[in-house]
């Protein structure tokens, strides 16, 4: 903290205000609701409820549903963080190198940073449509059986596809700017000790990249996990049976579509936890970073 | 009247660091003080106690007879000049100088005639509309003085102002910092790690070690009468030669070198034997009644034009404070030049040795 | 000399193909939105633009029941436009005050509220979707800018973004201040803000597209089609299509999705190097 600080009765209280009350009044608030809630069982009519400890946790987590939708979840998140991230390193690292144009393709893979997953997820929706998509006739063409609305297998492939490409352009100007931020004088001293550009990046940049990876990765978990519900929302909704069911995705429509609120309240409670732990991973490795 | 005085000023943080441990002093009006000492010894935070950004922990410092302790830094009524300037950054040169009038409540055409009085005294009227990130180090030092002189405060306090800045335009500066100082006729303390700048802009310097004052003095005084073995040490460039030795009748003793002429001295302690580079040479009839008992190999010689200073070995030597071989230097003429491993007899004059208590520190002789 | 050749056109080609990934789908969109509705029910996607650009595009934006039941595209954009700088003034002027606070003051909670401030990290919106909506119902809040707004803005990003800022900022200039007579709110509004200048730049474009492009917390939240942000527009677009009917409108559809689209991809593109200091300053 500041070596000189101000010294006031009242004024902080003041300046924090606003930003402490919202956060009780939306965020601490249906937080605890939500908490509270897990624990209560609605009658059909909702008239009644009655405190009934951790069924709704045993009934919901241990449905095959909730644990099908987890599967895919930890599937998706793996696909997804290891995909893009690679495509942006490969091509951040290009990008890097080249000299002539480089801002021109600077600027034209970072830009779909700004699409809005959900605009992204219509976007594919539409090229996999079976009447006007191209991609759909393509896949067919070449003798892939696809159809997304039947095939489990299809539909992750949309999925993820689409999620790939929204991510792409963040994991992008990340990696970019890890690599610049790499000094000079170090990729000078690298390149007179080893002749080979593949071996140079392995053995000194993609150590140097190391931190950016791993922030980025707790990043691409989290849109994984919550962010690519717009995504979901606009192409697969689940389907085929709940093939492509993320776990925010459930949560949504269990307490809003089924209004099996204590349920979905005991989904959202686990996510909380999942937050937690990455969370918990992501500061541990921050402090881990300053002790380097 | 005192301007400026401190009593038993101490500083705990917050932490547990003890940074000041009782300051006492005097300062009169329009004194120059320097305070001096290793990094870490807390001049800082002594005069940052001074300014008020730091809370006094014990003791009481009052500025014209009044106690300030609880007073803000901006009722006190000092101006700082920081190492690293602190110049508002998005402000031009005037806008940084008048700040604090501003906010005093001074009229805009009162604030324009100080600030323009001001950069012109410190020959910066020309940028007075440029922002500091167009102005060169020296010049942005000299805006952080503007901006402390067009408040005409009561006290100027300076934290290594001049650090950053290269060895060439340190000189400069600090022989303006000196004159502008005289001009201004304003109380002024300076923190500076460096003791040729401490010797030679102060008109009483404070030696701290370790969060007390080890001495407080002229410069010359400090030089030639220094209190204690660090004082001794810390004062002077190149720096005092110092040769632990035990008494033995009337000899200080160390290894095979004997050196005669020392009486009402300890006998049975661990003493350390001071000559400064100066009041060593290289022939006998330059240093009064002198004693010759010392030999160098010579080593290095380092010429700086006017004069030449000469490193070397000392011969028959025991081992140094920190257990290495002796290395005694000299100071002579320019024209002596001797060569690398020759043997140099040196001479100085009884009367300039010092004496010090090892275990304290003290000085005996 | 070859080798170097060799591996400089396999670079552009490996970047070529990775603007083409990135870059074709949404021109294709664009190129599709021109054509009329028979000519892609017949054809499929287009790669060219054709000649219904004014048609198609005045219908999405002036025409009631062009492409909502009612609301017209412009109605939409506009929505998306209040959403988008109103949560990103309202989350500047939010999290500076509270890093403010938290950086320069000391004071008996500072380090309880931020607590209470990072916890919003643990608890995104998907967490706590059903008692949130109705904590904004109970409040008569639904289908209103405040409601739409306010509760998004309160999240630690930007107080963590400018208090790391404020850190960094040397504390002689403080200092100097105090010295200058600066009171605490002096120092806020002569120095401080004026010093973040370049990051509130980059916090207000990197928090626009973020605000532009919510989309859960506006789904629950309103439920007037005159209130629809363009991005929520998308969904009742996806709903049309995916119920069938006459003639499907997928130009209009791809035109909304241009729509929804250009203003933040504008505002990243004009403002490219604000929007990648902010993006990556933001996250450390
Ligand atoms: N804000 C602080 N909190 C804790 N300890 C401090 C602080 N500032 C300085 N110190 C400690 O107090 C001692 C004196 O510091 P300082 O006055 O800055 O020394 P100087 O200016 O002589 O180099 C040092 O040991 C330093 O580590
Ligand atoms: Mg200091």
């Amino acid at each position: 903290m500041k070596r000189v600080q101000f010294e006031h009765s009242s004024i902080p209280y003041l300046f924090v205000a606003p930003q402490i009350i919202i956060i009780v009044v939306f965020f601490l608030w249906p937080a605890a609701q939500a908490i509270h809630q897990s624990f209560l069982l609605e009658d059909a009519f909702g008239l009644s409820t009655q405190f009934v400890w951790f069924r709704n946790y045993k009934d919901t987590i241990l449905s095959t549903a909730w644990l099908q939708a987890a599967g895919f979840t930890l599937i998706f998140s793996a696909l997804v963080t290891f995909l893009s991230l690679g495509l942006a390193l490969l091509l951040a690292v290009k990008a890097n190198e080249v000299i002539r144009g480089a801002r021109t393709y600077k600027t034209t893979l970072m830009w779909a940073y700004a699409i809005a997953p959900p605009v992204a997820g219509l976007m594919g929706n539409l090229m996999f449509n079976p009447i006007i998509g191209d991609l759909y006739k393509f896949l067919n063409a070449i003798g892939w059986d696809f159809d997304h609305k039947l095939d489990a297998f299809d539909a992750s492939f949309v999925v993820v596809l689409i999620a790939v490409w929204k991510q792409v352009s963040v994991n992008f100007i990340f990696f970019l700017s890890g690599l610049q931020g790499i000094p000079h004088s170090v990729q000078e001293a690298a390149t007179m000790d080893c002749r080979s550009p593949t071996r140079r990046f392995w053995t000194i940049t993609f150590p140097l990249l190391a931190p950016t990876t791993f922030f980025l990765m707790v990043i691409n978990i989290t849109y994984a996990f919550f962010e690519t519900f717009g995504i979901i929302d606009t192409t697969t909704r689940g389907a085929p049976g709940g093939a492509t069911n993320t776990l925010v995705f459930k949560v949504f429509q269990d307490g809003f579509r089924g209004a099996d609120l204590g349920g979905s309240s005991a989904q959202s409670v686990v996510l909380m936890l999942i937050v937690l732990a990455l969370t918990v991973l992501q500061f541990r490795f921050i402090e881990r970073k300053v002790h380097y | 009247m005192a301007s400026l005085e401190l009593k038993n000023v101490q500083k705990t943080y917050p932490n547990g660091a003890i940074a000041v441990r009782g300051v006492d002093m005097e300062i009169d009006h329009g004194e120059f003080i320097v305070f001096v000492g290793p990094s870490g010894c807390g001049k800082s935070t002594l005069l940052r106690m001074v300014a008020g950004l730091e809370k006094i922990t014990e003791g009481e410092i009052l500025i014209q007879d009044k106690v300030v302790n609880d007073v803000t830094p901006a009722d006190r009524d000092v101006a700082m000049v920081f190492q690293n300037y602190a110049l508002y950054p998005h402000m031009t040169v005037r806008g940084n100088m008048s700040y604090g009038l501003k906010n005093r409540g001074f009229a805009k055409d009162e604030i324009n005639k100080k600030v323009e009085d001001a950069a012109a005294m410190l020959r910066i009227g020309d940028f007075l509309d440029r922002q500091p990130n167009q102005l060169s180090g020296g010049q942005r030092q000299r805006v952080a003085m503007g901006r402390a002189i067009v408040r005409e405060p009561k006290v100027f306090l300076f934290d290594e102002p001049l650090s950053n800045l290269d060895a060439k335009l340190r000189v400069q500066m600090r022989i303006e910092i000196k004159r502008l100082q005289r001009r201004m006729d304003v109380t002024s303390i300076y923190v500076t790690h460096d003791q040729t700048e401490a010797m030679t802009l102060a008109d009483r310097l404070a030696v701290i070690n370790d969060g007390r004052v080890e001495q407080m003095g002229a410069p010359m005084e400090l030089y030639s009468n220094p209190a204690t073995l660090f004082v001794a040490s810390f004062i002077g460039s190149p720096q005092i030669n110092l040769l632990p030795v035990k008494l033995s009748g009337q000899s200080l003793v160390s290894g095979d070198l004997s050196i005669d002429g020392f009486q009402d001295l300890p006998a049975d302690k661990e003493l350390v034997l001071g000559l400064r580079p100066d009041h060593l040479s290289l022939s006998a009839d330059q240093a009064g009644s002198s004693n010759s008992a010392l030999k160098i190999r010579v080593d290095i010689v380092e010429q700086h034009g006017a004069d030449n200073v000469i490193y070397g070995e000392l011969i028959g030597a025991g081992s140094s404070m920190d257990g290495e071989p002796v290395e005694f230097c000299v100071k002579t003429g320019q024209a002596n030049i001797p060569d690398i491993e020759s043997i140099l007899d040196l001479h100085f004059d009884v009367a300039d040795a010092m004496v010090f208590l090892k275990e304290t520190g003290s000085r005996l002789k | 000399m070859n080798n170097v050749n060799w591996r400089l056109l396999t670079t552009h080609l490996v970047l070529i193909l990775g603007m083409l990934f990135m870059s074709l789908p949404v021109w294709v969109a664009f190129a599709t939105s021109t054509h009329s509705a028979e000519t892609i029910l017949r054809e499929g996607l287009q790669l060219w633009p054709g000649a219904h650009f004014v048609e198609t595009y005045r219908q999405v934006l002036f025409v009631e029941g062009g492409v909502m039941k009612s609301v017209l595209g412009t109605t939409m954009l506009k929505n998306s436009l209040i959403l988008g700088i109103g949560f990103a003034i309202g989350k500047v002027i939010i999290s500076m005050l509270a890093a403010y606070a938290i950086v320069y003051f000391r004071f008996r909670l500072a380090s309880f509220l931020f607590w209470v401030i990072f916890m919003t990290l643990l608890l995104p919106l998907e967490v706590r979707i059903i008692p949130s909506y109705e904590v904004v119902s109970s409040l008569g809040l639904l289908d209103t800018h405040v409601g739409l707004i306010v509760p998004l803005i309160a999240s630690a990003t930007g107080t963590f973004f400018f208090r790391q800022f404020f850190r960094s900022v040397p504390d002689e200039l403080l200092e100097a201040a105090k010295l200058d007579g600066a009171t605490a709110w002096q120092f806020f509004k002569d120095i401080l803000v004026p010093l973040s200048r370049t990051m509130i730049a980059a916090i207000l474009i990197i928090m626009f597209v973020v605000g532009w492009n919510q989309y859960l917390w506006p789904l629950i939240m309103t439920t007037k089609e005159e209130n629809y942000t363009l991005v929520i527009g998308i969904k009742q677009i996806y709903q049309i299509l995916a119920e069938g009917g006459e003639l499907p409108q997928y130009q209009k559809a791809f035109a909304l999705t241009i729509l929804a689209t250009l203003p933040p991809v504008l505002v990243v593109l004009v403002f490219q190097n604000w929007f990648v200091k902010g993006l990556v300053e933001s996250e450390k």
